[in-house]
């Protein structure tokens, strides 16, 4: 059984790795072949032709696109991300730096959204019917359909410039310590915890409902235990399975909210970098930033298959028997 | 206190009510139940589905669903009433005094928890430490014969056969060591050897342990073999009550008369007579019924009866009877519907079979983990007739009727003809005719019809898609085949949730019919209904059997069944055939060791369980099947080495009747002489 599972990891990883290598072709396709012209597209319709021929020729733009995105992913197994036009350095310290930001920020999305929305789902559960679940169900339902932009404008009236209780701005002064990085990142969490809230809320009331009326949990009260052993051994952790599952993938799915909120709050993440390069059309940094955005979103849903196969024994153990 | 040393009944229900809140309705279920258990007595509780049965288990343990609840009465465990108790009292009869087994042990074991880990945590409530408890869950496991505990303890509940998973639900029941142990259901679902097997042990055990039982069972054979006494509940009330042995003798009470004479029982054919059933339906829960509640369905019913409510009366030997003329019901007329019309067996003989599978093989994966689900089985059907299939799971009855309908494609060199022409292993490559020839009707009703369809639209779909009819023809052959399976024109508008499991199993019966089929594949037909309503799907499926001559490949662990409706039986195991003849000589023998235990397993009302013969071991598992003769693992009548050694080759007699086993036919086994009714 054990080899099964090994060799369901290794198709997973092999499927992973291919719809990576896919993403690089299209995103490839994308920022080089589409735009046509890379160089007349950065320096624009009314640039003089040589100048357009020039920076051609030191964009290696004007080599045949296959032979072009050979030598970038060459390049990307090397470690070498290409060149920013916009910036005039390589690009990948800028993505490294980018990604560390837009981690801390959706570490600290995950630190709030995780436990309020478990908490919230079990109570909900616990209380199914009842005007808390109620409450709980409206309030989820509501808060995941306001979008990012909004919601994100309201908190900056109220927190930052009402009540002054957090800072405005997403960024540190530089050598903060972790406490004042942890406030300042608390304001731009927030927007994608409020859509993420209803969401983990709604899976882990429908899971606990499911465990809580299933057979195993009649058996374990009539065992005659203690209430709080019942739900913390038996209904708990059948519960919060595909919960799980549900948050590993949500994390690639914060990555892309991340764009507005990074952006709203001038934020030096990975979504505000994105944009900034498609503005100034800097393609080498636009089309490694998606492909870390994306190969950021396939590894989560990988865990998130990893997580479920290995949290449930039917699916750890193998088939039937 | 004058009685204070006596001690009080184990189970004590007095005049017990239950409702339900449905829409805002308080609908009964219960109805002023009354009984009692002494210590160490075991008591069944038969009904219908709908009788109210589970509700009495769930009332005793305070688990009634949240719209739920006591209306009236006393539920009392050691004298003590239940409903008074506080929550750690609860708890403390919960942990201690009464114990729980219910239908569908896959599900009554928390699937992301060890067994181990679950049958300790009895103990720890009791006060282990949690090393001890481990060990005394270990000996627990080997008390209710799983052998290997230590292995099982590491187990999760999917890795464990059905059989197993109960066996550790029993384990945890009676790890307690409980005053009452409640069964609810406990074998509904498992194979008919496996439940022997646990029918056995708990025999074996109530006497190690001592526990009263209430066991709950639509099953009047499991009842009988196991129970003391027996209450008859219909609609909520208790009709009937008295000793096992004298009220399945005599019964004093219409309904339980009915129920029963509904049982295919020996003796009884398709083509001798009719089974008895039980007229209409029980009334819907919170109708109110003046009189009597049976009276509408009740051969015997008359004014009085109509008028009165019957009260609970004695009528000697500890029996009691709602009845007005418990006196009269052996004189209850018969009620069979019409009599089946005899078939004319004559000119039969020379017609070409319908089916024949020749060297049928299907294997599942590659070696070594080849699956052997079916090896070269060889197999004929004439119009008309019926071939009853028995096994118990992984026996490959199931795989056999999925290639006959191309859902799986067998091995090279397997053949399959329908009425002399090649079938195809997949459908796509199956002619129209041949789609239509041969219809399949399933054990669940459910699962094959669409909920949101009318039954009109359900018939008729089939009748387009089958018989290739549309517009006013299509509707006379809808109301044709409603017409054959004694539906009426009121229930074509309704869906199925608006049927009982019997009306639903007519619709597909009826679906199944539409192209006026030569061949229909019966699934467990009648596995998941009620005994009334399975006679009456049988009588069907009988009478239409003579009316159009269609033959039927007839699966079923209920070997009643089986024998009722099948000329001809074939027995498998592990895929291979181990005994096929006409119906009469497999049954009454001399027959394959196998085939003798499965019909020694198959509870009976008139049963005495001692005589039986038990198959010990588990069914071997099919990548790795015993060498020699398939069965010799299990064989009670093992001969010797060559059993181990040599797989016995088919032999038929005259009659065509074949048996694979090293025994000469005049040592192997035969059923006993029936005893005249
Ligand atoms: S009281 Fe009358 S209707 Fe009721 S069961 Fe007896 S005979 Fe039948
Ligand atoms: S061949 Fe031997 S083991 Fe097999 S059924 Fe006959 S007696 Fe039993």
């Amino acid at each position: 059984m054990k080899g099964a599972l090994g060799r369901f990891f290794l198709r997973r990883l092999a499927l992973s790795l291919l719809t990576l290598w896919l993403l690089s072709i299209v995103v490839f396709l994308g920022c080089q072949v589409l735009p046509g012209d890379p160089a007349r597209a950065i320096l624009g319709p009314l640039a003089d032709p040589r100048a357009v021929a020039a920076l051609n020729q030191q964009l290696g733009s004007n080599r045949p696109p296959v032979e072009i995105y050979l030598s970038w992913i060459g390049g990307l197994l090397t470690g070498d991300m290409g060149q920013s036009y916009a910036y005039r350095a390589p690009v990948a310290p800028f993505i490294g730096h980018a990604l560390v930001n837009s981690l801390k920020l959706a570490a600290m999305v995950f630190a709030i959204v995780v436990p309020i929305g478990i908490g919230a789902g079990v109570l909900a559960a616990l209380r199914a019917g009842r005007p808390l679940d109620r409450m709980i169900s409206v309030a989820g339902l509501s808060l995941t359909v306001i979008p990012e932009f909004v919601s994100s404008i309201a908190l900056i009236l109220v927190f930052a410039v009402l009540l002054r209780w957090l800072p405005l701005s997403a960024s540190w002064p530089a050598g903060s310590g972790p406490l004042v990085q942890i406030q300042h990142l608390i304001l731009p969490a927030l927007p994608l915890v409020i859509v993420l809230f209803g969401y983990i809320a709604r899976m882990t009331r429908a899971g606990m409902v499911e465990a809580l009326s299933a057979d195993y949990t009649r058996t374990a009260v009539l065992k005659g235990l203690p209430w709080p052993t019942v739900l913390g051994r038996h209904v708990l952790r059948n519960a919060l399975l595909p919960t799980i599952t549900v948050i590993a993938a949500q994390m690639g799915y914060a990555l892309g909210g991340l764009v507005v909120v990074e952006t709203l709050f001038r934020y030096q993440g990975i979504g505000s970098l994105v944009l900034g390069a498609a503005r100034a059309k800097d393609f080498a940094m636009l089309q490694a930033g998606i492909l870390t955005v994306g190969a950021f979103f396939i590894a989560t849903t990988l865990v998130a298959d990893l997580l479920t196969t290995l949290l449930d024994p039917r699916l750890r153990t193998g088939g039937r028997r | 206190m004058k009685h204070a040393e006596i001690a009080p009944p184990v189970l004590e229900l007095r005049d017990v009510s239950v409702s339900y809140r449905v829409r805002g309705r308080a609908v009964p279920v219960l109805n002023g139940v009354s009984l009692s258990l002494g210590k160490g007595e075991v008591y069944g509780l038969v009904g219908e589905s709908g009788s109210g049965k589970s509700t009495v288990a769930l009332a005793v343990q305070r688990v009634l669903p949240p719209n739920g609840h006591v209306s009236g009465g006393q539920a009392l465990v050691n004298g003590r009433d239940v409903a008074a108790l506080d929550r750690a009292a609860l708890r403390r009869m919960r942990a201690r005094d009464v114990a729980m087994v219910f239908q569908d042990p896959g599900r009554a074991l928390n699937p992301s928890l060890t067994i181990g880990r679950q049958v300790a945590e009895v103990f720890e409530i009791l006060g282990s430490p949690h090393g001890e408890a481990l060990r005394r869950a270990e000996s627990m496991l080997e008390r209710v014969r799983i052998s290997a505990p230590a292995r099982v303890m590491e187990r999760y509940p999917h890795q464990l056969s059905g059989g197993m998973q109960q066996r550790v639900v029993i384990a945890m029941a009676l790890a307690k060591d409980p005053s009452l142990l409640i069964l609810d259901e406990p074998t509904t679902g498992l194979d008919a050897t496996i439940e022997a097997e646990i029918l056995d042990l708990v025999d074996t055990l109530r006497r190690e342990f001592g526990a009263s039982i209430l066991f709950i069972s639509h099953n009047l054979g499991a009842i009988a073999g196991l129970c003391d006494r027996v209450g008859v509940l219909y609609a909520g009330r208790l009709v009937e009550e008295g000793p096992v042995r004298s009220l399945f003798r005599a019964p004093r009470h219409p309904y339980t008369a009915g129920l029963l004479r509904c049982l295919p029982r020996p003796g009884l054919r398709k083509d001798l007579s009719p089974l008895d059933t039980i007229p209409g339906f029980p009334p819907a829960p919170g109708s109110i019924v003046a009189g009597c509640v049976f009276a509408p369905r009740c051969g015997l019913a008359d004014d009085l009866c109509r008028r009165v409510d019957p009260p609970l009366v004695p009528t000697g030997e500890g029996r009691l009877s709602r009845c007005h003329y418990a006196d009269r019901v052996d004189r209850l007329p018969h009620a069979g519907g019409r009599p089946a019309a005899l078939r004319n067996a004559s000119g039969e003989v020379d017609a070409p079979p319908v089916l024949e599978l020749d060297g049928l093989s299907k294997t599942y994966g590659v070696a070594p983990y080849a699956v052997h689900a079916l090896r070269d089985v060889s197999l004929r059907l004439m119009p008309g007739e019926t071939l009853g299939l028995v096994g118990e799971s992984g026996s490959g009855k199931s795989t056999l009727a999925h290639a006959l309908l191309g859902l799986v494609a067998p091995d090279a060199g397997s053949r399959m003809a329908l009425d002399g022409a090649a079938l195809a292993a997949e459908v796509r490559r199956r002619s129209p005719e041949q789609i239509k020839t041969l219809q399949i009707v399933f054990q669940n009703p459910d699962s094959a019809l669409n909920r949101s369809h009318t039954v009109r639209r359900l018939i008729g779909r089939a009748v387009t898609r089958l018989g290739g009819l549309a517009g006013a023809l299509r509707e006379a052959q809808v109301t044709r085949l409603l017409e054959a399976v004694r539906l009426t024109a009121r229930q074509l508008g309704a869906r199925p949730r608006q049927l009982s499991g019997g009306m639903k199993q007519r619709v597909a019966v009826a679906r199944a019919f539409a192209g006026n089929p030569r061949l229909v594949v019966c699934d467990e037909p009648t596995s998941a209904l009620d005994v009334s309503v399975q006679a009456a799907i049988l009588n069907l499926l009988a009478d239409l059997q003579a009316e159009r001559r269609v033959a039927y490949l007839l699966i079923s662990h209920d070997l009643g069944v089986v024998r009722y409706l099948s000329d001809w039986i074939a027995v498998l195991y592990l895929g291979r055939l181990l005994e096929v003849g006409p119906a009469a000589n497999v049954l009454d023998g001399p027959h394959h060791p196998y085939t003798e235990a499965l019909l020694s397993a198959a509870p009976s009302v008139a049963g005495e369980r001692s005589g039986r013969i038990r198959l010990t071991g588990a069914i071997p598992s099919g990548v790795n099947p015993p060498a020699g003769c398939l069965f010799h693992t299990r064989c009670p009548r093992r001969i010797g080495p060559i059993c181990d050694t040599e797989e016995p080759p088919l032999v038929a007699d005259a009659q065509g009747h074949a048996i694979r086993c090293h025994l000469p036919r005049e040592k192997l086994g035969r059923a006993p002489a029936l005893a005249p009714a």
